[in-house]
C-alpha cells in the first residue's frame, strides 16, 4: 500500500470521528443553561423579542431537527450564523485561526529548540551531574500550571524588562514573532518536559545500539555521528510523543490565549461559551477536533517518513 | 497541560557476572523514596492545616492596616488584599485542591481500567467501538471540554468531578487495553482459560493484577494533570468558589499585585509545582521499580 | 603490524570492577588471519573493541599498549582514533541487523567511509560502494543501493557489513563473531568470502569466535582466551590437533566438528569464572582435571614453547599425554 492510500485511509477514518464530535458538540452546547436570546437582548429582553429571535435562529425547533439543519449546513461548508455578532460563523472562526496556528507552531518549534539540547546533554553523560540536572526539569515542569508560568513570564519579561509586549498578536511576520514569543514560550515550557523525557529515553536507547558502535568503528566524526546516526534515529519515537501532546496542547491554547489576549479561536471559544453563542462554539469545537486529528495524522506521517521500517498496511 | 508521562528507559550494563544483584527494595529507589517523603510532608501539611496555623482562611479583615502586609513573624507570607493570611490560605487551598484531585482520579481510573480490560480481552467489535469512542473524546481538546462541561454543569466541585470523569477515563482505557492485548497471550491466561474459568474471573483475578501497575504509574501523572486543571478552573472562577481558599483563585487574586506583592501569586503556583514534583518522583520511582534497570 | 602488549581492560559494574581483559598480548602480521577463541565472557570481544577504541562507556583500558604501524593507540584522543578507524582498521559485528543503521540506506552506509576519510564526493563514493557491493557478492547492486537494512536477509546484511569494513582499504579487519548469528550454509559462504578477500587484498584479520571449526577454516594462527587471559597461542593446526592447555583440550573435545581423533563429545564441567574476583593462580584450575597445588597458587603467564607456540599451563605435558591417549584409545 502506498503512502497516498495510507493518507487517504486515515482521512476517511476522520469522518466517523468528526461526526461523533459534531453530535457530542451539538447536544452538549444545547445543554448550556441560559438563553442566548435573553443574554444578547439584555435589558431590552421582552418575551416577544425573545420569541422572535428564537424563531429567527431556529431555536424553537426540536433538537434533532436543529441537528439535521446543522449537519446540512455543514455539508455545504456553512457553520451557521453567530448569534452574538450576527455574521456568518465560518469567516469569523477562520479569521481567528491564524493566531492560534501561529501559537501552536511557534510553541512546537521552541519546545524542540529547548528539548533537543537538554536531552542531548543528559543522554550523552548518563547518570552524571548534568544528567540529573536535566532530569529535574521535567519533574518540575510537569507540575507548573501554564497560566501561572504565563503570568510570571509577563511580569518578568514584559513588565519589568519590557522586552516583549504584554499581549496581542502584532503586525507582520516579525511583529508576530515578537508578540507571540511569550505565549509560545509558555506553551513550549508546558510541552518541553514530556519531549525531553521521550527524547532522552530514545537517545539512550540509540546510543547503546550496535549500529552506533559500527559508525564509531567506521571513524565517523563526532558531529556527523550525532546528527546522522544518533539524532536521526532518536527523534522517531519523540515525534509521536510530540504529536500526541500537541493534540492535548491545542486545547490548552484556550487558556494561554486568554492570558495573553491573543485573538485566536481559543479566545473566541471562551467568549462564545460565556455568551452562549451556540453556532460559534460548535464551529470552533469542530475546528479544534479537526486540528487535533490533523496533528496526529501529521505525527503519524512524519513517523512513517522517518522510519523506513514502518509499513503502510496497518 | 501535557498528559503523557513517558517512562524512563531501562539501559542495563552488559556484564556477564555471577555476583548477586541486590534485591530491589522500594525504599532504596531514590526517586520513589524522596517522592514519597515529600508527598507525605505535603499531605501532612494539608491535613494538619488547622493545627499549623491559627488563622481563619476565609475571614476577612478589612481594617486598614491588615491587608496586603508583607511577610513577617505574624504572617509568614503576609496577607492578601482582604486581610487574610496568605500562608493559611495556601495550606487550606492545598488541602482543598489535593483532596479534589485525589478523589477525582478514582472514577476515571476504575472506569478506564474496566473498559480497557473488556476492549483488550474481547477484541473484535467491542474493541473497535470503544476505540472509536476514545478517538472522539480525544479529539476534543481536554481543557476545552473541561471548561465547557463545568460551564454547562455550573461551577463548583461536583462539576469538576463529573467533567474529569467524563474526559479522564480515556487514557486509562488505552493503557490497560494495550497491556491486556499483550498479556492475554501469556501462558497463565491460556492456562486459566483451559481450566474453564469465566472471562470475568480471568480478567479480574489473573490479568488485572499484572497489568494494573502501568495504570497506577500513569495515575500519578494524571493526578498532577487534574490538579493543574482544578487550579486552572479556579483561576477562571469556574472551580472552587470563593471565599473558599483555592490555589487557582489565589493566583488570580494576586495577579493585580504582582509587582509589589509577588508572593501572593508565586507561592500558590510553587505549591502546585512541589506537589507535581512529589507525584512525578513517585511515578518515576514506581516505573523504575517494576522494570529492571537503573534509576 | 599490530602489536598488542599487556592489555588490561576494566569495566566498572554495579557489583565491582570486572577485569575483562587481564594482561593480553597479541601480534598480527601483515596478511595474516589470527583467530581469537574462547567462551562468552572470556574477554575476546572486549579485546577487539579495545583495539579499535570502541569500548562501551563503562569500560576502560587501564594498562598496556596497542601499537599499530609503530603508533600506540591507547593514549590517542577519539578524534585521532577516528582517522585510523576506517582507513587502517575496521570491524565487523555479530548481529548485522542491529549493527546497521536502520534509517539509512545501505549504499550510503557503505559510501560513508570514503566520504569521511578519503574525501570522495557523493558520486564517487557511490561508485565505490557499488564496486564493493559487487565484490562482496551482493546481486543487483544498483537496485540494492537504495534499500534499507531490514529489506535484506541476514547473510546479505553481513556482506554489507563486510563491504563497509573494506570501504577504505584497511590494513586489518577485526571480526567479532560475524558468522555466529547466521545459518550454517550462509556461514560457510561468508567465511569463504572473507578468506578470498583476505587472500586478494592482503588484509589481516583478527577473527573472534567461540566456534573452533570456523577458526580452522579461516585462520593461520589462533589464540585461546579464558577468564580474561590468554592460555594458549600457536598455529591453528598445532593448537587444535595437539593442544597444550587443558582448556583448549576441553574445547576441542566438546566441539563436534573438529577433525580431531574420533572422540565422544565431552563438555567442560563447571562454569566460567567471575571476572570480579577471579580464581587465584591459574584461572582454569577449579575446572581442570589436571590441576595441582601450584596451579592454585602460582601466576600463569604465557610461556613460549618450541615451534612458535605458547601456553600458560604449568603442566602442559599432561595434555600431551591425554592427546596421545585419545589417539590410541578406541
Amino acid at each position: 500500500m502506498g503512502r497516498m492510500t495510507f493518507v487517504a485511509r486515515r482521512l476517511v477514518m476522520l469522518v466517523p470521528v468528526a461526526i461523533g464530535v459534531t453530535i457530542v458538540v451539538f447536544f452538549l452546547i444545547h445543554l448550556i443553561p441560559g438563553d442566548p436570546a435573553r443574554t444578547i437582548l439584555g435589558v431590552h429582553a421582552t418575551p416577544q423579542r425573545i420569541a422572535l429571535l428564537h424563531k429567527q435562529w431556529g431555536l424553537n425547533r426540536p433538537l434533532v431537527s436543529q441537528y439535521w439543519l446543522f449537519m446540512d449546513r455543514l455539508a455545504h461548508g456553512n457553520l451557521g450564523q453567530s448569534l452574538f455578532y450576527g455574521t456568518p460563523a465560518r469567516p469569523l472562526i477562520l479569521g481567528r485561526l491564524p493566531p492560534t496556528l501561529w501559537l501552536i507552531v511557534y510553541a512546537a518549534v521552541l519546545a524542540i529548540a529547548i528539548s533537543v539540547p537538554l536531552a542531548t546533554i543528559a543522554a550523552t553523560r548518563k547518570d552524571a551531574v548534568r544528567d540529573h540536572l536535566v532530569r529535574v526539569v521535567p519533574l518540575l515542569g510537569l507540575g507548573m500550571p501554564p497560566f501561572w508560568v504565563g503570568i510570571l513570564l509577563i511580569d518578568a519579561l514584559a513588565i519589568h524588562v519590557r522586552a516583549f509586549p504584554v499581549s496581542g498578536y502584532g503586525n507582520g511576520f516579525f511583529g508576530h514573532l515578537h508578540a507571540m514569543f511569550l505565549p509560545a514560550l509558555t506553551v513550549a515550557i508546558a510541552l518541553a518536559p514530556v519531549v525531553i523525557r521521550a527524547l532522552r529515553a530514545s537517545m539512550l536507547n540509540v546510543l547503546g545500539a550496535e549500529y552506533i558502535t559500527t559508525a564509531r568503528s567506521k571513524g565517523v566524526p563526532a558531529r556527523r555521528l550525532f546528527l546522522r546516526h544518533v539524532l536521526r534515529n532518536a527523534v522517531i519515537p519523540a515525534v509521536t510523543v510530540l504529536g500526541i501532546n500537541i493534540g492535548f496542547l491545542i486545547g490548552g491554547t484556550v487558556i494561554i490565549e486568554n492570558i495573553f489576549a491573543v485573538p485566536g479561536i481559543g479566545q473566541l471559544m471562551i467568549n462564545s461559551i460565556f455568551r452562549r453563542d451556540f453556532p460559534v462554539v460548535q464551529g470552533v469545537t469542530l475546528v479544534f477536533g479537526v486540528l487535533v486529528v490533523l496533528v496526529n495524522l501529521l505525527a503519524d506521517l512524519s513517523y512513517a517518513a522517518l522510519d523506513p521500517r514502518v509499513r503502510f498496511d496497518r | 497541560m501535557s498528559a503523557i508521562s513517558f517512562p524512563e528507559p531501562a539501559v542495563a550494563v552488559e556484564v556477564s557476572e555471577h555476583a548477586q544483584p541486590r534485591p530491589r527494595r522500594w525504599y532504596r529507589q531514590p526517586s520513589l523514596a524522596s517522592g514519597a517523603i515529600l508527598l507525605a510532608i505535603i499531605v501532612f501539611a494539608a491535613v494538619a492545616a488547622p493545627l499549623l496555623t491559627p488563622y481563619n482562611p476565609i475571614k476577612q479583615n478589612l481594617s486598614g492596616n491588615a491587608s496586603l502586609l508583607g511577610p513577617s513573624a505574624h504572617h509568614l507570607l503576609g496577607t492578601d488584599q482582604l486581610g487574610r493570611d496568605t500562608f493559611t490560605r495556601l495550606l487550606y487551598g492545598l488541602r482543598m485542591d489535593l483532596r479534589i484531585a485525589f478523589i477525582a482520579v478514582l472514577a476515571p481510573f476504575c472506569i478506564g481500567v474496566v473498559l480497557g480490560s473488556i476492549a483488550g480481552y474481547f477484541g473484535g467489535w467491542v474493541d473497535s467501538v470503544l476505540m472509536r469512542l476514545v478517538d472522539i473524546v480525544v479529539a476534543f481538546p481536554f481543557y476545552v471540554l473541561i471548561i465547557a462541561l463545568v460551564f454547562v454543569l455550573g461551577p463548583g466541585q461536583r462539576s469538576i468531578y463529573i467533567a474529569i470523569t467524563l474526559v479522564g477515563w480515556v487514557s486509562y482505557a488505552r493503557i490497560i487495553r494495550g497491556e491486556v492485548l499483550v498479556a492475554k497471550r501469556q501462558e497463565y491466561v491460556l492456562a486459566a482459560r483451559s481450566a474453564g474459568l469465566s472471562a470475568v474471573r480471568i480478567m479480574a483475578r489473573h490479568l488485572l493484577p499484572n497489568v494494573i501497575t502501568q495504570a497506577i504509574i500513569y495515575a500519578m501523572s494524571d493526578i498532577v494533570q487534574d490538579i493543574l486543571a482544578i487550579v486552572a478552573l479556579g483561576y477562571f472562577g469556574l472551580g472552587v468558589q470563593p471565599p473558599t481558599a483555592d490555589l487557582g483563585s489565589m493566583i488570580n487574586d494576586g495577579q493585580n499585585f504582582l509587582t509589589t506583592h509577588w508572593q501572593l501569586t508565586t507561592f500558590p503556583g510553587l505549591a502546585v509545582v512541589v506537589v507535581g514534583l512529589s507525584l512525578s518522583l513517585i511515578g518515576d520511582g514506581l516505573a523504575d521499580l517494576i522494570r529492571p534497570g537503573q534509576s | 603490524m599490530l602489536d598488542v602488549r599487556d592489555l588490561h581492560v576494566r569495566i566498572a559494574a554495579r557489583h565491582g570492577i570486572v577485569r575483562a581483559v587481564d594482561g593480553v598480548s597479541l601480534q598480527v602480521a601483515s596478511g595474516e588471519a589470527l583467530g581469537l577463541v574462547g567462551e562468552s565472557g572470556s574477554g575476546k570481544s572486549m579485546t577487539l573493541r579495545a583495539i579499535l577504541g570502541v569500548l562501551p562507556h563503562e569500560a576502560k583500558v587501564t594498562a598496556g599498549q596497542i601499537v599499530l604501524d609503530g603508533v600506540d593507540l591507547v593514549p590517542l584522543s577519539n578524534s585521532d582514533l577516528n582517522r585510523i578507524r576506517g582507513p587502517k582498521m575496521s570491524m565487523i559485528f555479530q548481529e548485522p541487523m542491529s549493527a546497521l543503521n536502520p534509517v539509512m540506506r545501505v549504499g550510503n552506509q557503505i559510501a560513508e567511509g570514503p566520504i569521511v576519510h578519503l574525501g570522495y564526493n557523493r558520486a564517487r563514493a557511490a561508485e565505490r560502494a557499488l564496486e564493493l557491493m559487487r565484490r562482496v557478492g551482493i546481486p543487483d547492486p544498483e537496485q540494492r543501493f537504495r534499500a534499507f537494512p531490514h529489506e535484506f536477509s541476514g547473510g546479505m546484511r553481513q556482506r554489507v557489513m563486510i563491504a563497509i569494513a573494506l570501504s577504505c582499504d584497511p590494513e586489518i579487519i577485526l571480526c567479532d563473531e560475524p558468522t555466529t548469528a547466521l545459518d550454517v550454509t550462509i556461514q560457510d559462504q561468508i567465511l569463504r568470502l572473507l578468506a578470498r578477500l583476505c587472500a586478494e587484498s592482503g588484509v589481516s584479520l583478527i577473527f573472534v569466535t567461540h566456534d573452533l571449526p570456523v577458526v580452522a577454516q579461516i585462520c593461520q594462527r589462533v589464540a585461546v582466551m579464558y577468564g580474561g587471559q590468554l592460555v594458549e597461542t600457536g598455529q591453528v593446526r598445532d593448537v587444535l590437533l595437539d593442544p597444550r592447555h587443558p582448556y583448549t583440550l576441553g574445547l576441542v573435545r566438546s566441539a563436534p566438528d573438529v577433525e580431531y581423533v574420533r572422540h565422544s563429545l565431552v563438555p567442560i564441567p563447571g562454569s566460567p569464572p567471575s571476572l570480579v574476583t577471579p580464581p587465584s593462580g591459574c584461572r582454569f584450575h577449579p575446572r581442570c582435571k589436571f590441576a595441582e597445588e601450584d596451579c592454585r597458587v602460582q601466576p600463569t603467564p604465557l610461556r613460549e614453547l618450541p615451534g612458535g607456540r605458547a601456553t600458560a599451563c604449568l603442566h602442559y605435558e599432561r595434555c600431551e599425554e591425554a592427546v596421545a591417549a585419545d589417539r590410541i584409545g578406541p
